[in-house]
């Protein structure tokens, strides 16, 4: 049997979307590669991690602070919204009655539809000074942490419910039919069920703290230092390129396309370890 | 804003379309000052928009590539974000705007002026309670600017700093965060451009400008020129322009662009 006209028609231009796709990501990774190679030219990569610190004009070219700041608040953002989003998910799939339940996940979605400028603009007038009593400086790692959490909260929620709502009601009747506790049904069973998915939103999550820009650089303070605590300020990658591309030049400008290409694969690094975690399940 | 754009380019419209018919070339090159380019590329727009067929080429790449290409004639202008010393006086100079930067603080604080002494050693963290310099028992927050702003590269020449040197527990891009940081923290120190300040001050945003020296840092002061941590954006020439170039600046300098001088937080100055 030969496939139909439209058949072929469709695989042939899906194929040239997905193949276009992946092209133009192998055309970033170059581009990025080809500008961060003037950065190293003229000296040793090893500058962007033994340099005394980030002085372009002065030419030291330290990156160190800034992935580890980088890292540091995406790592803290999840601590707080993977429970918290978590917990939504089973509310809103489990416990709360359909009117409610359709409100939450409205609202959910909205969330997730904020520009970030504006969770910026919200943490620079608001969260920040409220930091500031407890804190001196008030824009802190904490600050950072604090709001990528808040926007990264919906997706995670969102994702983990839409995947604990491919979990089978007869799981659950299952469950009760053993006489399983309410805890033990979801512990157990409905989490265990729904782990992909949840993987998958948290991975979602994560790539989208780490890429943030506008609302970490309004509320982390951008020196670059290692944090002493969380109450110092730190530069995260994304805001040092940010800061400062318009007004690079030469190595300078080199050395920001090196930052990008650092957080590139920084992200590439994640993606392989979800998928790890994936295949081990 | 956007309305007095507006206004300004159905103004000027007719006037210079009028006068563009007798082109000589068609291409200005502008290169130099990282802080003069914005506004040169605004201008430019404007200039190529109102004059069709002139094509505005901007490169920034530092004052003093400016006045190397303009003197070696690989640029039409070069951009210059200081006045000329003596020894660049064989080069014709034009003025667009003027370029004032001020210490700013909280409303709250009731410090009312600092030496140059006592805000180099804010700066370089050796004072870091605002107690030792007549205020409040408060820790200090010093702003910073990010590395390459313009405002940062006059702040460390005026006070004969060097990056390095500079502890700051906050670092921000442009005057708009300067100033959301320091009305949101009563122990925070910056500096912005005036008309920034100005104007968000008049606003009612809780901050208060500092005289430097005893200048009341006011844009009024920046344009008598007797405010003393301020600039001056010059476009310079090889010889004393003429044709196309003499347009140009005849336009840069003209009544019409204030809003775009504006817009980029420089002060017009009265020609």
């Amino acid at each position: 049997m030969s496939p139909s006209h439209t058949e072929v028609w469709l695989s042939r231009s899906l194929w040239l979307l997905a193949s276009s796709a992946v092209a133009l990501l192998l055309l970033i990774f170059l581009f990025l590669i080809n500008e961060s190679r003037l950065a190293v030219v003229d000296a040793h990569w090893l500058r962007f991690f033994n340099s005394p610190g980030w002085f372009p004009s002065a030419g030291q070219f330290n990156l160190w602070p800034m992935l580890l700041a980088t890292v540091l608040a995406t790592v803290g953002a999840l601590a707080l919204a993977v429970p918290m989003g978590l917990a939504a998910a089973l509310f809103v799939s489990f416990f709360a009655p359909a009117p409610l339940a359709t409100t939450f996940r409205r609202l959910l979605m909205l969330l997730a539809g904020i520009p970030s400028v504006v969770y910026g603009l919200w943490g620079l007038t608001v969260l920040v000074p409220l930091i500031t009593r407890v804190a001196p400086p008030g824009a802190s790692l904490l600050a950072a942490m604090l709001i990528l959490a808040v926007m990264i909260l919906p997706t995670v929620a969102l994702t983990s419910e839409a995947a604990l709502r491919t979990v089978p009601v007869n799981y659950w009747r299952g469950g009760q039919a053993l006489g399983l506790s309410a805890q033990a049904i979801l512990l157990k069973i409905a989490l265990p069920a729904a782990r992909t998915g949840i993987v998958a939103g948290v991975l979602l999550a994560t790539t989208r703290a780490l890429g943030e820009t506008m609302a970490v650089l309004m509320v982390a303070g951008n020196v670059v230092q290692v944090p002493g605590s969380i109450f110092d300020s730190v530069r995260v990658l994304t805001a040092n390129i940010a800061l400062e591309m318009a007004y690079a030049t030469d190595a300078h400008r080199a050395s920001l396309y090196v930052s990008s290409l650092m957080l590139t694969l920084v992200v590439v690094a994640i993606v392989l370890l979800g998928r790890r975690l994936e295949a081990k399940q | 804003m956007r309305v007095s754009v507006l206004i300004a380019l159905c103004w000027s419209l007719p006037l210079i379309s009028v006068s563009a018919t007798a082109a000589d070339a068609n291409k200005l090159t502008l290169t130099g000052s990282s802080t003069v380019a914005p506004l040169a590329l605004d201008l430019g727009k404007r200039f190529e928009k109102l004059n069709p067929g002139i094509r505005v080429d901007v490169q920034a790449g530092g004052s003093s590539r400016g006045l190397a290409d303009a003197r070696a004639g690989l640029a039409d202008m070069g951009m210059v974000s200081r006045a000329l010393k003596p020894e660049e006086s064989d080069l014709s100079s034009y003025v667009l705007a003027l370029d004032g930067i001020t210490i700013i603080l909280h409303k709250s604080n009731p410090v009312k002026a600092l030496s140059n002494e006592q805000i180099v050693a804010i700066y370089t963290g050796q004072i870091s309670n605002w107690k030792t310099v007549g205020g409040k028992d408060l820790p200090i927050t010093v702003v910073n600017k990010a590395e390459g702003r313009s405002t940062l590269e006059l702040f460390l020449q005026y006070f004969k700093l060097k990056s390095p040197d500079v502890k700051a527990q906050v670092v921000i891009g442009d005057n708009q965060q300067g100033i959301k940081t320091v009305s949101g923290n009563p122990g925070a120190i910056g500096y912005v451009s005036i008309g920034a300040a100005e104007f968000e001050e008049e606003d009612g945003t809780p901050i208060k400008l500092l005289p430097i020296n005893g200048v009341a840092a006011t844009v009024a002061n920046v344009r008598n020129r007797s405010f003393p941590l301020s600039r001056p954006l010059v476009l310079v020439t090889r010889a004393p322009a003429t044709g196309l170039t003499k347009r140009f600046i005849g336009f840069a300098q003209s009544r019409h662009v204030y809003d775009l001088i504006q817009d980029q937080f420089f002060v017009p100055v009265a020609h």
